[in-house]
């Protein structure tokens, strides 16, 4: 840690001194103590300088699922992070667009990801976790990120959209890309590349729409909109399909990594619940979602006030920005008993923030948790002990909460 | 105590004694009928316990409210007797009511 520059005291600062947006207090984990004092002493927080300008905290469970379910005082538009994006190509997503017209292209995909197509990929997404785990050196350190989470998510990205096993990289390069700015994901990319880059990937999709015209048999997520009346046409709408497909990439990319890497260093820091886990695979199920809530891969989604509006004795101001901190949500005792313990068998796992709520909640809810689900049990089939052997390194980013590396060993069963 | 039949989208049956002044969604958990997930705990927020109302009961559970509608929007399998179990509070009129759950929850 830069010693002229460290973290301010959690317990001596003034509240109005802390900087929630500053990415340093997620990638050194130091976050717990900040929001702890603000869920107790100022729950709807304001903060008046900020990198990103001033912005509202919302820091309890049940305060950001009353501001995400008043979709009409706060917006979701223009944008959904603390920063506000610059838009060098109109693409069209609607995690960023309000009712009506975000209900109408949401309605239009939801269908592919509903369980019951979920069911016909099964067998495919676990052959290629089978795949990617059985190549794993056993009894040497690696880094589990590299070699696991992101190859698993690339891989399931390409299997949701059956897209050429040869240039499936490709995806996780786009998916950079469309999150890739300073204060989405901490990439840095210029507006030319990411042009270029993004023209590159509607040329692709196009002619795998066309190509696929016409089978029956498939269940990708491409099949499955031509399949749609209300996404039959899509290809002709194309800064709405290259909107679809980005949401679908990025949505499922940081998110799923993480989780995938989470659950590992969640097990190792709560050996006794990886003594539970080995006694007893049911458990997998609901550990599934205590992962996701333990990590809650990203920290917060932002709204827009449109208009005046009293919330918890505030007074918010119309244009203000409202961050709802589901990483704080997660950790609120008066929702979630022993909130900052991971316990995989929890009796109401799903009751998490991590996904957020009302229309906007998200739409591969069921998808993520179904491939982390297939990923453990394949991983229990294997291996006796996925052991971290060193310290995690942590994402620079005030938006996704992740790990750059974990170094693991593995035993065998 | 009102009996409200459940019935599973395999066809399986549940006839519960429900409690008056409770959530639907309650009642359906607290009797162990799989099929309702209830993610949000009856916070009107996640539309995971959506269930179909049996045509001639609409008068009396009433309508959904705008929130619900929203969330209820969302759903790719929404019907015109669909409804959030949580946002239903039981009451004695209830009595013989029929309701039937989704293929999935999501
Ligand atoms: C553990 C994994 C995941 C987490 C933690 C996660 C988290 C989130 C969150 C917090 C939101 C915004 C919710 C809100 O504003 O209330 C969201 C929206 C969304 N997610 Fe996910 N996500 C995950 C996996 C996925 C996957 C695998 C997909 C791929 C289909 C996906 C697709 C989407 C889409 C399309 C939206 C936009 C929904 C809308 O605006 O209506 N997500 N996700
Ligand atoms: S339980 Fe979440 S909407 Fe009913």
């Amino acid at each position: 840690m830069n010693t002229t520059n460290e973290l301010p005291n959690s317990k001596t600062t003034p509240l109005d001194q802390f900087d929630l947006s500053d990415p340093r207090l997620y990638e050194q984990d130091a976050w717990r103590p900040f929001f702890a004092r603000l869920r107790e002493e100022d729950p709807v927080h304001y903060q008046s300088e900020s990198p990103f300008g001033p912005f509202w905290s919302v820091t309890r469970f049940a305060d950001i699922m009353a501001v995400e379910t008043n979709h009409e005082a706060f917006s979701s538009e223009p944008t959904i992070v603390i920063g506000d994006l610059t838009e060098d190509l109109p693409v069209e997503m609607f995690i960023a667009m309000d009712p009506p017209k975000h209900d109408v292209q949401r309605r239009a995909v939801q269908p592919a990801v509903a369980p019951k197509n979920l069911a016909q990929m099964e067998s495919l997404i676990r052959s290629r976790v089978t795949a990617i785990l059985d190549d794993l050196p056993v009894g040497e350190t690696f880094n589990w990120v590299d070699k696991v989470s992101i190859n698993l998510t690339t891989q399931m990205l390409a299997t949701l959209f059956d897209f050429p096993f040869e240039d499936h990289h490709k995806l996780t390069y786009w998916s950079d890309l469309a999150a890739g700015s300073p204060e989405m994901a901490g990439g840095n990319v210029s507006e030319e590349e990411r042009l270029v880059g993004l023209t590159e990937c509607l040329e692709t999709f196009t002619n795998l729409w066309h190509e696929r015209k016409g089978r029956e048999d498939s269940f990708d997520l491409i099949s499955l909109m031509q399949r749609d009346p209300n996404t039959a046409d899509l290809v002709e709408r194309p800064m709405e399909y290259l909107g679809n497909l980005l949401l679908l990439i990025v949505g499922g990319n940081d998110t799923t990594r993480n989780s995938a890497t989470g659950g590992v260093l969640a097990l190792n820091q709560n050996p006794g619940e990886y003594d539970k886990l080995r006694a007893n695979h049911d458990l997998i199920t609901p550990m599934v979602s205590e992962i996701i809530r333990w990590q809650t891969p990203l920290m917060h989604m932002r709204r827009t006030a449109t208009r005046d509006i009293e919330f918890q004795g505030k007074k918010i101001q119309k244009g203000d920005k409202v961050v709802m901190w589901y990483l704080s949500g997660n950790r609120d005792e008066s929702t979630i008993e022993q909130a900052d313990d991971f316990i995989i068998d929890r009796k109401n796992p799903r009751h998490h923030s991590s996904f957020g709520f009302g229309v906007h909640r998200c739409m591969g809810n069921r998808l993520a948790e179904m491939q982390l689900r297939i990923l453990w049990e394949e991983i229990m089939q294997r291996f006796s002990h996925v052991e971290v052997v060193g310290e995690p390194q942590r994402v620079l980013s005030t938006f996704v909460r992740g790990y750059e590396t974990l170094p693991v060993k593995l035993h065998p069963l | 105590m009102p009996e409200i039949t459940l019935i599973e989208y395999d066809g399986q049956t549940h006839i519960i004694e429900a409690e008056s002044g409770k959530s639907l969604m309650q009642n359906a958990l607290d009797n162990m009928v799989p099929g309702i997930d209830a993610d949000c705990g009856g916070g009107c927020a996640c539309g995971t316990c959506h269930c179909f109302i049996e045509k001639n009961w609409g008068e009396v559970t009433g309508a959904s409210e705008p929130v619900e509608d929203a969330l209820l929007g969302m759903r790719p399998d929404r019907k015109d007797n669909s409804r959030l179990s949580c946002q239903i509070e039981v009451t004695d009129e209830m009595n013989g009511m029929i309701v039937r759950l989704p293929e999935y929850q999501m």
